[in-house]
C-alpha cells in the first residue's frame, strides 16, 4: 500500500521544482540562522541567492560529524530552545555523542515519512506491530512508534531486549509486523525455538530492518526463520531516523529515498566529485524541510549507489541501493577506491562460496597488488584441479568486472584465515606508504 | 562396478600431508593409494582407503575439505603396451580420462589403475567388452 499517493509517486518534474523551492528556502534558513553554515558558506563565496537550480547545491560546503560535533551539544540548531520539542542523540563511541532536536513539525513529518516506510514495507491500519528497536535516545523505537500510530496501526512498544517476555508476547498477542534490527530479529528467533514456540505457527506476515548493514544472504535467513517477508529500513539520526528510506515489499530491490524531504547524491569519498546514478560511492544527504536540525551536504560515510528506474511499485522516489560499507573501511588501489564489502558480494553472488576470505594488499616495484584468499567450502569443492583453478579465474574475472582491478585469488583450507570474535580480518595491508 | 575415493582440497604447506596420514593412522585408516594433484598454491590429495565412512569422518572433524568421488579400478597387464591399449579403448570410445594414478598392490599378474572418467558407466562397459577385468570397490579396499 502506498500512504501518501500524492508525494511517493509524484512525477518527477513536479518533485524537483518542490525540490528546489525547499532547498533554497533550507538554504535561506540556515545560512540566517547557523553560525556554522554562515561561516562555511562565507568561506566558500556564496550566498543563499546563488541557488538558482538543485545543481547549484554541489557549490554548498559538505558537512561532516566532526562539525556537529564541534557544535555540541545544541549549537547546529537552527531554531531556538522554545520550538524544540525532542532531543535524541546516538551513542559517541569515538567521542562525543551527536544531539540532535525536532520541532513539533519536524516530530509530525518524520511520523508521516515513518507511516509511510511502515505502508511501504507491508503494514496496514489493521496491522499490529511489534516494535523491537529500543526506546530512548535512539531514534529506531520513538521513530517506529511515531510512523505505527500516525498510520493506524496497534502497535507494542515492547523495545529491545527481555527476550523471553517478547517471544510470550509474539504468541500471545499475535501480532503481524516485527521491526527490529536484523541481528536481534534472529536472535529471537533462537529464543523462540529454545522455548519452543515455532515461527511457523506466530502471525507474522512482514518485518522491516533496519539500524544496521545486513546482506541479502542475512535477508534469505531471516525470511527462512521467521516465516515472514523482509524489507530494509534506513535513516540516521543525524538526518532525521528511520525513514529517510525504505525498501517496498514488492520489489526488494532497493530503498526509495523520501526526496520530497531529502536531497540524495553520492561522491566519490576521495575527489568528492558528484558521481552519476549507477556508481557506488559516499551516500551524501541534504535535507529540505526539516526545522530545528536541518543538514547540508551530510556526508553519511555509507556507500551505495543511486538507482533512479521506475519501481513496481508505482513510487517515482529514486532507489538507493542497500548499504554495502562505510567509507571509512575504504582502500585504495591502484588509485581505485575498493570497499571490502564488494569483494564480499562477489563471493556471495556465486553460489557455494562461504564469504570467508582476506584481501592483502602489497605494494611491489611502487605497485599496488592484492591477493584474496578465499575458504574452499564443502559445496564447492571439486576433486578436480582443472575444476578448482576454474572457480579461482571466475572470482578474479567478477572482481576485475566490478572493480576494474585485477586480483590474485587463491583457494585456502577452512578456518584458515584467522578470525577474531568469529570473525574474519578482511584486510591485510601491508604497504608502507 | 566404481569404487570409492576420499579427495582432500590441502594448502600447499609444509606438513600438511602428513598432517592427513597422521590422522588416519591414529584412526586405524589403512592407505591403500594416494596421489596428489598440485598447483603452485593447492592441490587436491586422493586416497583409497579401507574405511571410507570412517576416513571422511575423522578428516571432516579435523576441518579438512573433504569428498568422496567414484573412481575406476582396472587391471592392467603388466607388460608393454598394457597401459596403452587400455587408453586405446577408450579414445575409440569418445571416453575422457579426468586423470589416472598406480595402486600400490597388484592383482595375480596384472598392475591396478585408479581412473576418474567423465562417463564411468560406459568406459566400464567397454572395457568389459573388451576383456578387461574391472576391481570392484569391496575387494579393492582389501586387497
Ligand atoms: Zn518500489
Amino acid at each position: 500500500m502506498i500512504y501518501d499517493i500524492e508525494y511517493e509517486t509524484m512525477p518527477r518534474e513536479a518533485l524537483e521544482s518542490i525540490q528546489l523551492r525547499r532547498l533554497q528556502a533550507t538554504v535561506s534558513r540556515v545560512y540566517a540562522t547557523v553560525p556554522h553554515y554562515r561561516k562555511k558558506f562565507d568561506q566558500a563565496g556564496i550566498k543563499p541567492g546563488d541557488i538558482q537550480q538543485i545543481e547549484d547545491l554541489q557549490r554548498l560546503p559538505f558537512t561532516i560529524k566532526q562539525d556537529l560535533r564541534e557544535n555540541y551539544p545544541f549549537g547546529m540548531f537552527a531554531v531556538p530552545m522554545d520550538n524544540v520539542v525532542r532531543i535524541h542523540a546516538s551513542s559517541g563511541t569515538t567521542g562525543k555523542p551527536t544531539v540532535v532536536g525536532y520541532t513539533s513539525r519536524d516530530i509530525n513529518t518524520w511520523a508521516e515519512l515513518m507511516a509511510r516506510a511502515l505502508a511501504a514495507g507491508g503494514a496496514t491500519r489493521g496491522d499490529i506491530i511489534h516494535n523491537a528497536y529500543g526506546y530512548g535516545l535512539f531514534t529506531g523505537g520513538l521513530g517506529v512508534h511515531y510512523g505505527a500510530e500516525k498510520l493506524g496501526a496497534s502497535v507494542i512498544p515492547v523495545s529491545g531486549g527481555n527476550t523471553k517476555r517478547q517471544v510470550v508476547i509474539m504468541r500471545d498477542f499475535a501480532p503481524t509486523i516485527l521491526t527490529a534490527t536484523p541481528s536481534y530479529s534472529l536472535h529471537l528467533a533462537e529464543a523462540a525455538e529454545d522455548m519452543g514456540v515455532s515461527f511457523q505457527d506466530l502471525s507474522f506476515k512482514f518485518g522491516i530492518f533496519g539500524a544496521e548493514p545486513w546482506s541479502e544472504n542475512m535477508r534469505k535467513e531471516i525470511e527462512e526463520k521467521l516465516n515472514l517477508s523482509a524489507v530494509d529500513i534506513y535513516g540516521l539520526s543525524e538526518v532525521l531516523g528511520p525513514g529517510v528510506s525504505i525498501e517496498c515489499h514488492e520489489a526488494k530491490n532497493g530503498l526509495h529515498i523520501a526526496e520530497d524531504h531529502f536531497i540524495a547524491e553520492i561522491i566519490d569519498p576521495v575527489t568528492e566529485e558528484v558521481l552519476p546514478h549507477g556508481q557506488t560511492g559516499e551516500l551524501v544527504l541534504t535535507s529540505i524541510t526539516k526545522e530545528a536540525f536541518p543538514v547540508i551536504r551530510y556526508r553519511t560515510r555509507d556507500i551505495t549507489s543511486l538507482n533512479p528506474e521506475p519501481c513496481i511499485c508505482g513510487r517515482t522516489m529514486v532507489r538507493m541501493d542497500k548499504i554495502s560499507g562505510r567509507t571509512d573501511d575504504m582502500l585504495i588501489i591502484r588509485g581505485v577506491n575498493v570497499f571490502p564489502s564488494q569483494i564480499e558480494s562477489v563471493l556471495m553472488e556465486i553460489d557455494g562460496v562461504e564469504p570467508h576470505y582476506q584481501m592483502e594488499v602489497d605494494r611491489k616495484d611502487n605497485l599496488d597488488t592484492v591477493t584474496v584468499r578465499v575458504e574452499v567450502s564443502q559445496q564447492m569443492f571439486s576433486d578436480e584441479v582443472k575444476e578448482l583453478q576454474r572457480f579461482e579465474q571466475r572470482i578474479e574475472n567478477d572482481i576485475k568486472e566490478l572493480l576494474g582491478i585485477s586480483v590474485d585469488v587463491k583457494l585456502a583450507e577452512p578456518k584458515s584465515i584467522a578470525r577474531s570474535e568469529g570473525k574474519a580480518a578482511r584486510v591485510i595491508d601491508r604497504r608502507k606508504i | 562396478m566404481q569404487a570409492e575415493q576420499i579427495s582432500i582440497f590441502l594448502e600447499n604447506k609444509a606438513g600438511r600431508l602428513s598432517e592427513v596420514t597422521g590422522i588416519l593412522w591414529q584412526n586405524q585408516v589403512n592407505i591403500r593409494a594416494l596421489a596428489v594433484a598440485d598447483t603452485t598454491d593447492f592441490g587436491v590429495l586422493r586416497l583409497i582407503v579401507d574405511d571410507n565412512a570412517k576416513a571422511e569422518q575423522v578428516l571432516k572433524n579435523a576441518g579438512f575439505t573433504v569428498r568422496k568421488t567414484k573412481v575406476v579400478a582396472v587391471e592392467v597387464a603388466d607388460q608393454p603396451g598394457g597401459l596403452h591399449s587400455i587408453l586405446e579403448m577408450l579414445y575409440k570410445s569418445g571416453i575422457n580420462v579426468e586423470y589416472m594414478y598406480a595402486f600400490v598392490r597388484q592383482s595375480g599378474d596384472n598392475a591396478v589403475m585408479i581412473f576418474r572418467f567423465d562417463q564411468p558407466e560406459e568406459a566400464i562397459d567397454v572395457l568389459s567388452q573388451n576383456g578387461v577385468t574391472i576391481v570392484e570397490g569391496a575387494r579393492l579396499y582389501t586387497m
